[in-house]
């Protein structure tokens, strides 16, 4: 117990000073660009920065998917001249209502929905059910498992969207990640003011070009005809309401690139974009037939403007004019560039600190931490003198080694974080104070220095295994299930047992071997 | 100091009768906890908005704040506050506003107060602002409490299995009394019930565990040194024995929590004083309340060897 091998030795002053080495990179800067560099991360609440948990809102994902059944179902019935009574979408219930005019063609509007059935889910499972019913309908049920996958695949996509959009911003190093099914988390360092960007994030910005159906006569309170939506104009593109096809003649997918800028002869901010090829065909091909007549831009079911056609357009460009400001034709030159959104996200946590409140935090921490750790060094030099110190000298190394294995891991520190160093401090000084107290005792029985120390050693041993045991399990659990504030304590604490139990059981040993070899004392001085 | 040590916590051959108030200490202890169970019910936590939903700013003023014009403001822009208080300074603020019914209520709510208040007050700065939805208030409120359960359930397991099953329940329904006193100690203190106290909790249930085991582990080692020794006179040899130890450990982690509460800034100095209340709960109940509750459970049952050996040599090693 209380030999040591000159290999193990080293390897325990090994284990030490890479730990010192590998904590260095937190006090000094790198000193070469592109060299790994690990450094433990500061959490927002320490450097300041937005916190925004968006939720993708999965009624308007389950309002889409059944509108576009609606179509295919229609389509779908068309050939067969099945005719239908009704044909709604049920949000609430997730499904598409199909009542036949006749219902003795329920067995061919089956055979013709099959198709529309696609076995892509998770197993190969269906996406859609359908469930026939006895009075002449059917229900187009989406199912569960579909519709989960569906909205996990439009987190996924709405990171990408999202990194777009906000790198436009120029805020350094966001962190964008998923959480959960239909969540995803933005980190933004540094953000005081998180409005920008939460506007930004706000939109789908998902642009259709269509027609406008001149014919359609806007009566309050009269239906659209079908294949018609009537849809607000946005202000500065005139107000009030227009007709609008249904059709998709060119969507905002197509696009390449948007930029803003000025219109040569009326000086207005103007989006001017670029389609590719298949964009671009496809434009001057509507552009070319429609010569004379309106087509809409359409953003988000509102509608930006509305200009007649004067010629065709083949070059594959264009330009938006609606009544913008410098900022908002910005703003909507981004949202091009960036991409549609597949759904609406909705913020539904924000934390929001200021630098200035994250820099009294660190300092606040780190003076509690350094007069805390004053106290316990006092502390065990006044109880426990020698050995007391050995404890001590075996507290700043797991201090050093806390830091080095955050930084290794990346871990991000916050400020229970902090707190939670502080306890682990504590909890390193109960390994040295069990040992200690152990040793006294085995003394007191009337063992010889040497047995004392094997003893104390041996026993205190199996004690700080069950008592960091058992709180390790239990932090471990907290890391996994935790969120927030929880989780960067758990970090730490974790940590923290891990290394204090290493320079409990390694560590002091070995100091107080090594002090005993040397001096070979009648008496130990605990 | 630098070799000796200058003195002894406690002097070292204590004989306390510990057992002999065990039931003044479960009293006392079933009243506490009992009281903050009523206090649980009524008035309550003071439930801060990870938990409730809402909206809390922090606002900094040059000068001392104006409450009645921050009061003003708000109310221009019909958000009614839920408290506007000083927080930590003269100078800053902490104004808390209710959840609004939908998630984009609650952002229009934010902005909207945002740009009311640094126009209506010269020189005000917004330093946080932290906005909960409903949806996620009651999410993190299942987490907090799964966290809760999960934890406990380790720490009953990992007992029983190094350990009998007397030690298990005597130390999991001592971490339960443990954690309704520190909730008792919310409700008086008036002290916002968040993630963070979560964090606290279970900083306390961390704690209080490491300080049981420690005296079981002493008592398990005594029932094999002492096979005759009455399981009463066992426990209080024991606790007498880590006396040192454990009031060492809880005078070195309350030193170290004490800073935090007194320097910490507001934000954290919360969690430190439930931290520090812990540690004297923690501490307490080990002697007075696990080691009764093991007395009672180990009766007659932790005693299956009866042989009137005494082992003289206390060389073996425990072992699990």
């Amino acid at each position: 117990m209380m030999y040591f091998s000159r290999l193990k030795a080293a390897a325990i002053l090994g284990v030490c000073l890479l730990g010192l080495l590998l904590s260095l990179p937190n006090v000094i800067p790198a000193p070469v660009a592109g060299i790994p560099w690990p450094t433990v991360h500061l959490g927002l609440d320490l450097r300041g920065g937005s916190y925004l948990l968006m939720e993708v809102d999965m009624k308007a994902v389950i309002k889409e998917r059944l509108d576009s059944l609606i179509d295919s179902t229609r389509q779908a019935l068309r050939p067969g001249a099945i005719f239908y009574q009704t044909l709604e979408a049920q949000p609430e219930q997730k499904r598409v209502l199909l009542r036949l005019r006749d219902p003795a063609k329920m067995d061919a509007a089956l055979a013709a929905l099959r198709p529309l059935v696609s076995h892509d889910g998770p197993n190969n499972t269906a996406d859609l059910d359908l469930l026939p019913q006895g009075d002449g309908s059917i229900l187009l049920s989406l199912s569960p498992a579909a519709l989960q996958a569906r909205s996990v695949s439009a987190v996924q996509q709405s990171i990408e969207i999202v990194r777009r959009r906000i790198d436009e911003t120029g805020v350094v190093d966001p962190q964008i990640t998923r959480q959960g099914d239909n969540r995803l988390v933005v980190q933004l360092p540094g953000i005081e003011d998180p409005n920008r960007i939460k506007q930004l994030l706000g939109k789908t910005a998902h642009m259709t070009f269509r027609m406008v159906e001149e014919t359609a006569t806007l009566s309050p309170g009269a239906p659209p005809p079908p294949g018609v939506e009537f849809l607000q104009m946005q202000e500065g593109g005139g107000g009030g309401r227009i007709a609008v096809r249904k059709r998709v003649d060119v969507d905002g997918g197509d696009l390449t690139d948007a930029r803003a800028g000025t219109n040569g002869q009326t000086g207005d901010w103007v989006v001017n974009f670029k389609f590719n090829s298949n964009g671009g065909r496809r434009f001057a091909d509507i552009t070319r037939a429609n010569v004379g007549k309106r087509f809409a831009i359409v953003l988000d079911d509102k509608v930006i403007s509305a200009p007649a056609i004067r010629e065709a357009i083949t070059g594959g460009s264009g330009q938006i004019s609606g009544g913008f400001t410098v900022t908002s034709a910005n703003e909507l030159a981004v949202l091009l560039r960036a991409g549609a959104l597949p759904a609406p996200l909705t913020v539904v946590e924000e934390r929001t600190i200021g630098p200035e409140l994250g820099a009294d935090s660190i300092r606040a921490g780190a003076i509690s931490l350094l007069a805390g750790f004053l106290f316990v060094i006092a502390f065990m030099a006044f109880f426990y003198g020698l050995f007391g110190w050995f404890a001590n000298l075996c507290l700043v190394l797991n201090l050093i080694m806390m830091l080095a294995l955050m930084s290794l891991l990346e871990a991000t520190l916050t400020l229970p974080g902090m707190a939670g160093i502080l306890l682990t401090l504590g909890m390193a000084v109960d390994a040295n104070i069990l040992i200690n107290e152990r040793i006294r005792e085995e003394q007191k029985r009337g063992r010889p220095p040497l047995a004392a120390l094997e003893h104390g050693f041996q026993r205190a041993y199996a004690t700080i295994f069950d008592s960091n045991a058992a709180t390790f399990l239990s932090h471990v659990m907290l890391f996994a299930f935790g969120s927030g504030p929880v989780k960067g304590f758990a970090v730490t604490i974790t940590i923290g047992i891990a290394t204090s139990m290493f320079t409990a059981w390694m560590l002091t040993r070995l100091l107080v071997a090594q002090w005993y070899v040397s001096t070979r004392p009648k008496l130990l001085p605990v | 100091m630098l070799i000796k040590p200058i003195m002894r916590l406690a002097p070292d051959d204590t004989d306390f009768k510990f057992m002999k108030g065990r039931i003044a200490g479960l009293a006392v202890s079933a009243v506490l906890s009992f009281a903050s169970i009523v206090l649980f019910f009524y008035p309550g936590l003071h439930l801060g908005i990870d938990f409730s939903g809402g909206i809390v700013m922090e606002v900094r003023t040059d000068g001392p704040a104006d409450f009645q014009k921050i009061r003003q403001t708000l109310a221009g822009e019909n958000v009614p506050d839920h408290g506007v208080q000083r927080f930590g300074d003269d100078s800053t603020v902490r104004i808390r506003l209710p959840a609004q019914p939908t998630e984009a209520g609650t952002q229009v709510a934010v902005t909207k107060v945002r740009i009311a208040l640094e126009k209506s007050i010269q020189g005000a700065k917004i330093v946080r602002t932290d906005a909960v939805g409903a949806s996620v208030s009651s999410e993190l409120f299942r987490h907090g409490l799964l966290a809760l359960g999960i934890s406990l359930l380790m720490i009953l397991a990992y007992i029983w299995f190094r350990f009998e099953w007397q030690f298990a329940v005597g130390a999991v329904v001592t971490l339960i009394l443990d954690i309704t006193k520190a909730v008792g100690f919310l409700v008086v203190t008036r002290i916002e019930f968040d993630l963070v106290m979560v964090a606290a909790i279970l900083t306390i249930l961390g704690y209080s565990t490491n300080d049981k085991v420690v005296v079981y582990d002493r008592v398990r080692e005594n029932l094999r040194r002492f096979k005759t020794m009455p399981l009463r006179d066992l426990i209080d040899l024991s606790i007498n024995e880590t006396l040192n130890r454990t009031l060492g450990t809880s005078m070195t982690v309350f030193l170290a929590s004490l800073p935090l509460a007194l320097f910490g800034g507001a934000s954290i100095s919360g969690f430190a004083w439930v931290m520090l209340f812990g540690i004297v709960v923690g501490t307490s109940s080990s002697i007075f309340i696990a080691a009764p509750i093991l007395l009672f459970l180990g009766e007659n049952r932790l005693r299956r060897d009866t042989a009137a050996v005494e082992v003289p040599e206390p060389g073996t090693a425990p072992q699990p």
